[in-house]
């Protein structure tokens, strides 16, 4: 439309800008790669060069022995994340339905009490946290990292999957209902089935919170290295006199490839979905 | 399937409302046992420890001897000041950058799609792991930032930016705003879709300029997501952990600590769960006061602006 149209100084303009925001965006990246990609004693020499003529893979094949549990790492990272997003969605589902549909005392009240749940970090809670995981011997286990990230997890997933179910037609269920089936069927048959694409939304948003927030609980609550998440596993290696940066940063790589692919697959609904809450009105 | 209209269908479920609320509570049951088993248990048991000297060795009533310690401690002042420093520059940088961004992202270029899709990967991916890449680009031996700043002929030797105390601090806050900027971007684009055309069209027909039209119709009809997102942002960055922790662990010589990372120091680090858990109880409380604060004040925005 007419209201829309740039002039070519605007559009030139809106290029360099938006060059400029995604350089802030990706130069992490960029740098990442650029980094895995060449030899260490040629990024510590005395000047700094951008490219130079010896890009190879070797500290793909190397950080393998460097970092010996990285396939453990990677391993870990994803298994943790699907189980948390597996629990939360379970513990998810039924609640988001209830705020969505049902009428019940303390309705509003309890819901401002989860979302409230988001203003608390792990971080303040951690000693307490560390007495209960104690007590229900769950330090130094896959339950240590789980256990807390589903909790907090679970109430963004209530929030996003409560939007999107109140918007499925209610006359679905009235005629299940109607036809005599129990409240559990209607869930079951109905409403779940017909809340799929919302349901890959929100999971797919958990499965990257919980991605992405194992290294507090991993840091604090285990020290079995064989069960440590990527983040927490590489941390170790930074903390090393000599790190080995190239061979990190192609670790670091290989070990955000899978979030990132669910992340392209999915990234159409997602954000169409993330944001449905939020502009309502 | 058809939708049987069935006069009766209302009177039914009527008779059926004793076991909705049954119905309703045993569904939102399970989330409710994790919140209390992991949030609200502990969060009750922090306080209780804030008034013990609880170590690992065991724990002893001490009143409020901890808070005594602490408010008498003007280091700790230090740290809630730098804190909320933090917090506020934080915000304010992701907002504008934000802003930025969404409006640059909202323009009818050829691409747009692609770049809405490139905003992403911070969010995307695990804090810890992007922030190891800045801790990169931040040293002075081979660091990125370092070597472009000499390139450019901007400093004469090579700048450690972690191991000075100002510079340390504001490098935390640039890898802050770039790990919060892609949601906040995310939110203000959805929200500047969701802009009525119709006013856009009348006051572009009256002749009023981008600009204008941006600052007088964009920014009000926004205003909502933006403040409520400066109060998620505003939460998030106080309790950011990770990114302070993997760039500086809150050094150097105390310049990047703040509140959750001296918390995380006594509590965790130094074991004294009692002083750490009063450090605790302060950063509940803060939050709590701010928040509500801050809710009064987006209820009337919200009014102000007549959103629903």
């Amino acid at each position: 439309m007419q209201i829309d149209r740039l002039s070519l100084p605007q559009k030139i303009g809106v290029y360099v800008a938006t060059f400029f925001f995604l350089l802030f965006i990706l130069m992490p990246f960029i740098e990442m790669i650029r980094v895995s990609l060449r030899p260490m004693s040629h990024l510590m020499t005395a000047n700094f060069t951008w490219w130079s003529e010896d890009f190879s893979l070797q500290a793909y094949r190397d950080m393998w022995k460097t970092v010996p549990l990285l396939g453990r790492y990677i391993f870990n990272s994803i298994f943790i994340a699907t189980s948390v997003t597996a629990l939360t969605m379970v513990v998810v589902i039924p609640a988001a339905y209830a705020y969505a549909r049902l009428e019940f005392p303390f309705k509003s009240l309890s819901l401002g009490a989860f979302l409230a749940v988001n203003m608390f970090t792990g971080a303040v809670l951690l000693i307490p946290l560390y007495r209960v995981l104690r007590t229900l011997s769950m330090l130094n286990t896959y339950w240590a990292i789980i256990i807390p990230g589903v909790a907090f997890l679970i109430p963004t997933g209530i929030w996003l999957l409560r939007s999107y179910l109140e918007k499925i037609p209610r006359e679905l269920e009235e005629a299940a209902f109607v036809d005599g089936a129990s409240r559990l069927y209607t869930l079951r048959r109905v409403v779940i089935p017909l809340a799929v694409p919302g349901l890959i939304v929100v999971g797919t948003a958990v499965f990257i919170g919980a991605y992405a927030q194992q290294f507090l609980f991993a840091i604090t609550f285990n020290n079995v290295r064989e069960i440590q998440p990527l983040p927490a596993g590489l941390y170790e290696f930074i903390g090393y006199q000599d790190v080995t940066w190239n061979e990190m940063m192609a670790a670091a790589l290989t070990g955000i490839t899978p979030v990132m692919l669910v992340f392209l697959f999915l990234q159409k609904y997602l954000v169409a979905g993330l944001t449905a809450g939020a502009v309502k009105e | 399937m058809t939708l049987a209209v069935d006069t009766a269908a209302p009177e039914r479920m009527q008779r059926r409302e004793l076991s909705e609320r049954t119905f309703a509570w045993a569904l939102i049951s399970p989330a409710l046992l994790f919140i209390a088993v992991i949030v609200v248990w502990p969060l009750v048991e922090t306080i209780r420890l804030s008034f013990t000297d609880a170590t690992l060795g065991g724990e002893n009533w001490v009143g409020v001897a901890n808070y005594a310690a602490l408010f008498a401690d003007p280091k700790f002042w230090q740290t809630v000041g730098r804190t909320f420093y933090w917090m506020f520059l934080a915000v304010s940088l992701k907002l504008i950058v934000g802003l930025i961004g969404a409006t640059l992202l909202n323009a009818a270029v050829p691409g747009k799609a692609l770049f809405r899709v490139l905003v992403m990967p911070p969010w995307v991916i695990p804090v810890a792991i992007g922030v190891i890449g800045w801790k990169w680009m931040y040293n002075g031996y081979f660091g990125l930032i370092s070597g472009l700043l000499q390139e450019f002929g901007l400093v004469q030797d090579r700048v450690a930016l972690l191991a000075s105390k100002t510079s340390a601090f504001y490098s935390a806050i640039v890898t802050d705003v770039w790990v919060g900027t892609p949601m906040v971007t995310l939110f203000f684009l959805a929200a500047m879709q969701g802009v009525s055309r119709d006013l856009y069209e009348a006051a572009w027909v009256d002749g009023a300029s981008r600009w204008y039209r941006f600052r007088r119709i964009t920014i009000p009809q926004i205003m909502p997501v933006i403040v409520s997102m400066a109060l998620l942002s505003a939460i998030w960055t106080f309790n950011s952990f990770e990114i302070i922790w993997i760039l500086t662990e809150g050094g150097p010589r105390g310049a990047t600590t703040t509140l959750i990372i001296d918390t995380y120091k006594v509590a965790i680090s130094s074991q004294r769960f009692g002083e750490g858990a009063a450090r605790a109880v302060v950063i509940v409380v803060l939050l709590a006061v701010f928040s509500l604060f801050y809710l009064w004040f987006l209820n009337r925005v919200n009014r102000h602006y007549g959103a629903k």
